[in-house]
């Protein structure tokens, strides 16, 4: 690694250290303009609650029932929404039959269906999952429908033409070519997902990160809420990361533009510039190299 | 060139040449998308092995002749025929080749050229190996794992025909292949057809809008213009560089830009 992307994740880091550092000051000096501090928990107060936590069992316990809840919702979710989103693009049938269901169902936000959860599944831990899953659905549905329309149709006569039948052209064509919507749609489910899970454990759930953080609420222990409302950010960065990076590493096809984001101080450093003041191959092969490390860097850009 | 070349065809045409192409034909046919005929009354026949070159104005019909002839658009009256029996539907004895980007952007030079193949069932290895074969014919093997929008526009065009012929087809459909090339790549491209064509015995339909293309390449030329096929001529010494200044050609060529132009 040079030294650019090291820069970058050092004013990163940098970035959530100056928001810790203003949590601190704010609560630490109590301070009531307005916006009253002085009952918020400190920084320190939160960490010490966090190291608590962490070397007791139920920490763990409810990150890993929370996790097993959004992993098998978000994927039952994202199979059952890219097969019913191609369907409903594909089909005139299916958008006849499915789609005014599908419309109507949609508006209703997954939380409510708490009711309708509890009333349909033997258990609330399936509830909180089919929560979950209606949830993520609805993007991964929508966006799939839409990157399925929007599919250059030459890429389907080619295979036509070829002789390549409805399997041929939904696996060679249909699915690849959609991918990047799809994905699209995976990245706002996995967060649609999270506030779901939370939000139902809140209601219904024994364990998991939701439960415990509205538990300790209950009890009016405020560093502890702080540590759930933490520990739900973190997953789920980490889980939308990985989603984003599972898109990036199955659509590295796509062409991409060597734009980066920073691009002033991008410009060519004055040192290497009057070196080679006219355009000669040794110049032009150098500048093709800058842009491919930019095309480098630009790839990197899923760790945000 | 020959070793390549003899790879490729001897497994699919032990048959002479003028029997491995399709006969296609219309018969008072009327083309177009259903709520817009564009060609009325079309009566046409290409024989087996020939090189039929289409000639118009833009916005004419050609492409649509053409895709009904892949059978991506059924007659909309009358009939289109392959061997003497109706046209049904796309076929791989009948490749299409694109003005546009057709490969798919997802799969390198080389998984383009085997998806035809792939579709027909090839196992894998004996895939890879006419792929790498195709390409070298065309002159690509050093970009066989680029992805399409990595190489130029010429060198898709090049790795498009490679898919086309790669199954070896009987009937190679080609809608302006080279319309979008500067004239330099283009008349090394119309020269690599020729080349790569030869000894496959396929029937070729060829749409272009350049009347110089059309005459260098077609044994035979088809003008369309207001909504039918208003003329078929024969073109003395086809695919021949030098006869560009054959009196007979120049007539012929002067005839053809004249109907157009009216």
């Amino acid at each position: 690694m040079t030294r650019r992307p090291l820069s970058r994740y050092a004013l990163r880091t940098a970035s959530l250290a100056a928001a810790l550092g203003l949590w601190q000051l704010l609560t630490s000096l109590d301070i009531d303009l307005w916006l009253r501090f002085s009952q918020f928990p400190t920084v320190t107060d939160v960490a010490h609650a966090f190291a608590g936590r962490l070397s007791g069992d139920d920490y763990w316990t409810d990150l890993t029932d929370s996790l097993t809840r959004i992993l098998t919702g978000f994927a039952l979710a994202a199979v059952l929404g890219v097969a019913t989103g191609v369907l409903v693009a594909r089909s005139r049938l299916a958008e006849d039959l499915l789609g005014p269901v599908l419309e109507v169902v949609r508006p209703i936000p997954a939380i409510a269906l708490v009711p309708v959860a509890i009333l349909l599944f033997p258990s609330n831990e399936q509830g909180i999952v089919f929560i979950t899953c209606t949830a993520a659905f609805f993007p991964v549905l929508v966006s799939t429908r839409h990157a399925v329309r929007a599919l250059t149709p030459v890429w389907e006569e080619a295979v036509r033409t070829m002789g390549g039948g409805r399997l041929r052209i939904l696996g060679s064509v249909v699915l690849p070519g959609a991918l990047p919507g799809i994905f699209g749609g995976l990245s706002v489910g996995i967060g649609v997902s999270w506030i779901c899970v939370i939000s139902a454990e809140m209601i219904s759930g024994q364990y998991g990160v939701g439960y415990r953080t509205w538990q300790d609420y209950t009890v009016v222990d405020y560093p502890d809420v702080f540590v759930g409302m933490v520990t739900i950010g973190v997953l789920g960065w980490i889980t939308s990361t990985a989603v984003e990076l599972l898109g990036r590493r199955l659509t590295r096809w796509l062409p991409r533009t060597s734009y980066v984001p920073a691009g002033r101080t991008r410009a060519p450093r004055p040192l290497a510039a009057p070196a080679h003041p006219d355009n000669d191959p040794e110049q032009q092969a150098q500048s093709e190299q800058q842009g491919q490390n930019d095309a480098e860097e630009a790839r990197d850009e899923h760790l945000v | 060139m020959s070793t390549s070349s003899e790879t490729v065809t001897a497994p699919a045409a032990p048959a002479p040449k003028a029997v491995r192409g399709t006969r296609l034909a219309f018969r008072s046919a009327v083309l177009g998308r259903p709520d817009a005929p564009v060609l009325d009354g079309v009566d046409l026949e290409v024989a087996a092995g020939e090189i039929l070159t289409v000639v118009g104005p833009s916005g004419c019909g050609k492409s649509t002749l053409l895709r009904t002839l892949a059978g991506l658009l059924p007659p909309l009256g009358g009939t289109a025929e392959v061997d003497g029996r109706p046209l049904t539907g796309p076929s791989a004895d009948r490749a299409l080749v694109f003005q546009e980007d057709a490969l798919l952007p997802w799969r390198t030079l080389r998984g383009n050229v085997e998806l035809p193949l792939a579709i027909r069932g090839v196992p894998r290895a004996e895939r890879r190996s006419r792929a790498e074969a195709w390409l070298a014919r065309v002159g690509l093997s050093v970009q066989a794992g680029q992805l399409p929008h990595r190489v130029s526009g010429g060198q898709r065009q090049r790795a498009q025909l490679a898919r086309a012929l790669a199954d070896s087809p009987r009937a190679v459909l080609m809608d302006e292949p080279f319309g979008a090339l500067d004239a330099q790549t283009r008349s090394g491209m119309q020269d690599l057809l020729v080349e790569v064509l030869r000894g496959t015995g396929a029937t070729v339909v060829f749409v272009t809008h350049d009347v110089d293309e059309a005459l260098f390449l077609g044994d035979r030329v088809a003008l369309i213009g207001s909504g039918r096929v208003s003329a078929v001529r024969e073109v003395p010494r086809p695919r021949d560089r030098t006869a560009f200044d054959d009196p007979a050609r120049a007539a012929l060529r002067r005839d053809i830009l004249t109907s157009l132009g009216s």
